[in-house]
Order: structure tokens, then sequence, then C-alpha cells
């Protein structure tokens, strides 16, 4: 009996004590946290500035023809909007990690920014469609009484029609930077030491398996459980806005 | 006729979607003070009449002149034109994510530049008007049906246009509650309010219409003030819609 626990203090001295690897996991966090903040950001406003062009597109275009020369600019917008969401849906974020590290970043091989960009590009594609989903699900009649009133299309968007889509959005929007948080756990491929490759680090060396890798699947959970309790609050908040 | 002085002209406007040809050449004047009703089935384009004025559709081809302005002209900022012609929904409308009050200085803050507590006054001179004040800082989905649409009609007010469309206003009301809408629509009738009212309701166009239109498969079959138009109908597929309705 005594044996088991001193293995297991022993297990767990190795996996964090020795060489100060609480500090490493602790660093690694601090990686993942870093990328997942980043990319979330350039997701969003990427993912809403391509949701504008698709919707914009659906709500006047679609099936007429072009007419004035910012017609044809908006139908090619939407064009390579399209492109890139397929692209990106299409293909593993992993792939698009290691593109962008060994053939953009070629000669850099800045692994941060690499991760950065993709997967910033990569959450874009899909929150795009999110914001966009949540823009088409309001009713016409908001945009017409907001047109009838003399507002312009700009205008529409802005205090009528994005207010009430974005409440709608919201749990779709936080499940994607919940898939988003774990998605980085393949940071790894382009040397980046985050949490998921530091704890496999210390597997490899300790010979331990089961403290390094609860530990890190532990701290994901929580992450994911302080952001799943923060968008409860929001959504919590933005509903009561309305009655 | 006072050609010169309409205050809204339609001329030979047609309007289809994809195929279907809806509208089929309407040509229509509505002077400053008239309350036109126009009447018909269901389908027969008298609401596709209506949002072709202020071109919530797009009016395939004619004309419509408002105050001397050909709004068809893609040259024309159409939202100007917007501004000064009231529009109220079947469906009400109104911003579920504001305040009633807020339904009502959203357009006049922004677009007239009114300050807010200019707004708000004025909001407020409304709401008192149609009964809800007390429902200023409700939100919509706190309100009745009948509550609903007297703040889309004074949110179209606080705008002050010079004319109000009316599409359909009681049709989605429980049947207890078009009489207070109607009652609004009949007081602003009052005070002079060119109006263009789309409905079913036969009593109020009786009552308060100056020019009563029937719109059939596209074109206005007939049209004259209310006395002739009811008592005396001359079109055989208007007398068969009265005979059903009436």
């Amino acid at each position: 009996m005594e044996e088991f626990f001193s293995g297991i203090a022993q297990s767990f001295e190795n996996t964090f004590i020795t060489d100060d690897r609480w500090l490493q996991l602790l660093n690694g966090l601090w990686v993942t946290i870093q990328i997942t903040l980043v990319a979330a950001l350039i997701g969003l406003v990427l993912g809403f500035l391509i949701a504008m062009v698709r919707s914009t597109y659906d709500m006047q275009l679609m099936g007429k023809k072009c007419r004035k020369p910012q017609d044809y600019l908006l139908k090619i917008l939407n064009v390579i909007c399209n492109f890139y969401i397929t692209v990106i849906r299409g293909t593993p974020v992993v792939i698009q990690l290691m593109i962008m590290y060994f053939i953009v970043f070629a000669s850099s091989r800045n692994g941060i920014i690499a991760a950065f960009i993709s997967f910033g590009l990569n959450s874009g594609a899909y929150v795009a469609e999110i914001v966009r989903s949540g823009i088409m699900s309001i009713d016409r009649g908001q945009f017409e009484a907001s047109r009838s009133l003399g507002f312009n299309y700009s205008k529409t968007m802005i205090y009528i029609i994005i207010p009430q889509a974005f409440k709608n959005v919201l749990p779709a929007l936080g499940n994607e930077f919940i898939v988003l948080v774990k998605e980085t756990s393949v940071a790894g491929y382009v040397a980046l030491q985050d949490l998921t490759y530091v704890g496999n680090l210390i597997r490899s060396r300790t010979y331990e398996a089961f403290f390094p890798l609860i530990t890190v699947a532990l701290i994901y959970l929580i992450i994911v459980l302080i952001l799943s309790f923060l968008l409860k609050k929001l959504e919590r908040r933005l509903r009561n806005s309305d009655h | 006729m006072t050609t010169e002085n309409a205050l809204i002209k339609v001329e030979n406007l047609t309007k289809s979607f994809g195929s279907l040809e809806v509208l089929k050449g309407i040509n229509a004047e509505i002077d400053k003070g008239d309350v036109m009703v126009v009447i018909g089935a269901s389908g027969s384009g008298k609401s596709t009449f209506l949002r072709c004025l202020n071109l919530l559709e797009e009016p395939t081809s004619g004309k419509i002149i408002f105050e001397g302005t050909d709004i068809t002209d893609e040259h024309v900022d159409i939202n100007l034109h917007r501004q000064k012609m009231g529009m109220v929904f079947q469906q009400f409308n109104l911003f579920p994510h504001m305040t009633v009050l807020r339904n009502l200085t959203l357009g006049p803050t922004k677009l007239l530049g009114q300050s807010k507590a200019e707004a708000d006054k004025k909001a407020m001179e409304l709401l008192e008007r149609v009964g809800l004040a007390d429902k200023a800082n409700a939100y919509p989905n706190q309100l009745s049906g009948g509550q609903k649409q007297r703040v889309a009609i004074v949110r179209a007010l606080a705008m002050n246009p010079d004319v109000m469309l009316f599409d359909e206003p009681t049709s989605a009301l429980d049947p207890e509650m078009v009489g207070e809408v109607l009652e609004v629509m009949k007081q602003l009738a009052g005070e002079g309010m060119t109006m263009v009212v789309v409905t079913h309701e036969m009593g109020f166009a009786r009552e308060v219409g100056t020019n009563i239109v029937f719109v059939d498969e596209g074109v206005i079959v007939e049209q004259g003030a209310p006395g002739e138009f009811f008592g005396n109908p001359k079109n055989p597929r208007l007398k068969d819609f009265l005979s059903k309705v009436l």
C-alpha cells in the first residue's frame, strides 16, 4: 500500500516538480490562450465582414442582374468569399496550419504568427456562416419596417438587423470558440509549445502518461467551462434587455 | 381633376415577379387629404400596389410621382422620400429589441436630426394620443396585437409623414382589437392626413374613405366615392366581390 502511494508521489514529482515542469505547463497554457484569443479576434472580424458581403448579396442581388458598378464589385466579393469558405471548410485545420508555416512563412518560420493567421482564417469561415445564418433568420418585416422609415441599407443593418441577429447566434458563436480552443492543440505541428505539446513532452521525458495527459485534459476542460459560464452570462444579459 | 396638385400620381405601374404579372398597368391619383381605400380579393395585387408606392417593391415599369418627383428614377434618393411616407404593416413589425419609446424615436433622432429630448417629447405626445403613454418603456412583446399596431402607427407618425400607407393593418388582429386600431385611423383621417389603406374592413371604407378603389387581376376595375361605389357598383366582378364581403 505504502509502495503504491510513494509510486504516485514519485509520478507526481516527475510530472510537475522536476525541471520546473509545472512552469512549462503554465507556459504551454499561455501559448494556447494567446493563439485562441488572437485567432478568435481575427475570426470574429473576418467572419463578420464576410457575412456582410454574403448576406448583402443574398438580399440584394441573388437572382438579379448587375446594373451598377458596385453590383459587380459585390458579385466578385461574394465569389471570393464563397471560394474562401469552401476551401477552409473543406480542408483540415492542421493542413492549413502546416501550409501557412512551411510554405507561406517558409522563410521566417514564425510559428506563432502562422498559428494566429491560420486559426484566425479557419475560424473566420465558420463565424461567417454563423453570422450570416443569424442575419437571414431575422424576419423580412424588420428590414421593411426600417427601410420604410427611411433608413438606408447599412443603417438598417446596424440599428435593426445586427443587434437581433447577434443575440440569436450567440450560442452558436460560443460553440465555435469552444471548438477553437481545442483545435489549437495541433499547434505542436509547427514547433509551438502549446499546452498539448508540453503535456506530451513531459510524457515522453518521464515515461509517465497518466499525470501529464490527464492534467492537460483537465486544463482544457476548465477553460471551456469558464468560457461557457461567461457566454451564458452574456446571453442572459442580452435576453433580459428584451423584456 | 387636380392633376398638378396630386400628392402621389401613379402612371402605368406594372410589377412582375418572374413570369407572374401582378400589376398590369395601374393609374391613380392621390390628392392631399384623400383617404384612398384599396379593396380586392387576395392575390389581386392590392398589397403589391401599396408596397410599390414607397418602392418596397420595385416597379417593373411605370412612374410614381410623389410630391412632384418621380421616385422610380434610380438617381433619386428613395430614403429621403420614404421619410415622408409612413407605412403600417399587417404584422406590425415593431423592433423587438427596443422599448416602445425607442421604436418611436429611432427615426427622428437618427434621420431627422432631432435631439433625444425633442424626440422623446414628441413620442410621448403621440403615445398619449393613442392611449399608450404608460407603455413607453415596455418592450413590444409585452403588448397586445392592438397595442402593437397603435404603436406602429405612431412610430410612422413620429417621422411627420405627408402620407400614411396601411397594408391590411387589422388583418392580423383578434376581432376585439380591430376597433381600437380603426379608431386611431379614423382620428387620423379626421385630422386631414392623406392615407392609402389596403383593407377588408368595408365599414371603415364606407365611413372614412374618400375614394374607394377595387383592384382585380392587377388592374383598377372600378373606383369612386363610397356612396356610389357601394350603392351602385357597375362592374360584375365588383358586384360579386361585394356580395361576398358585405
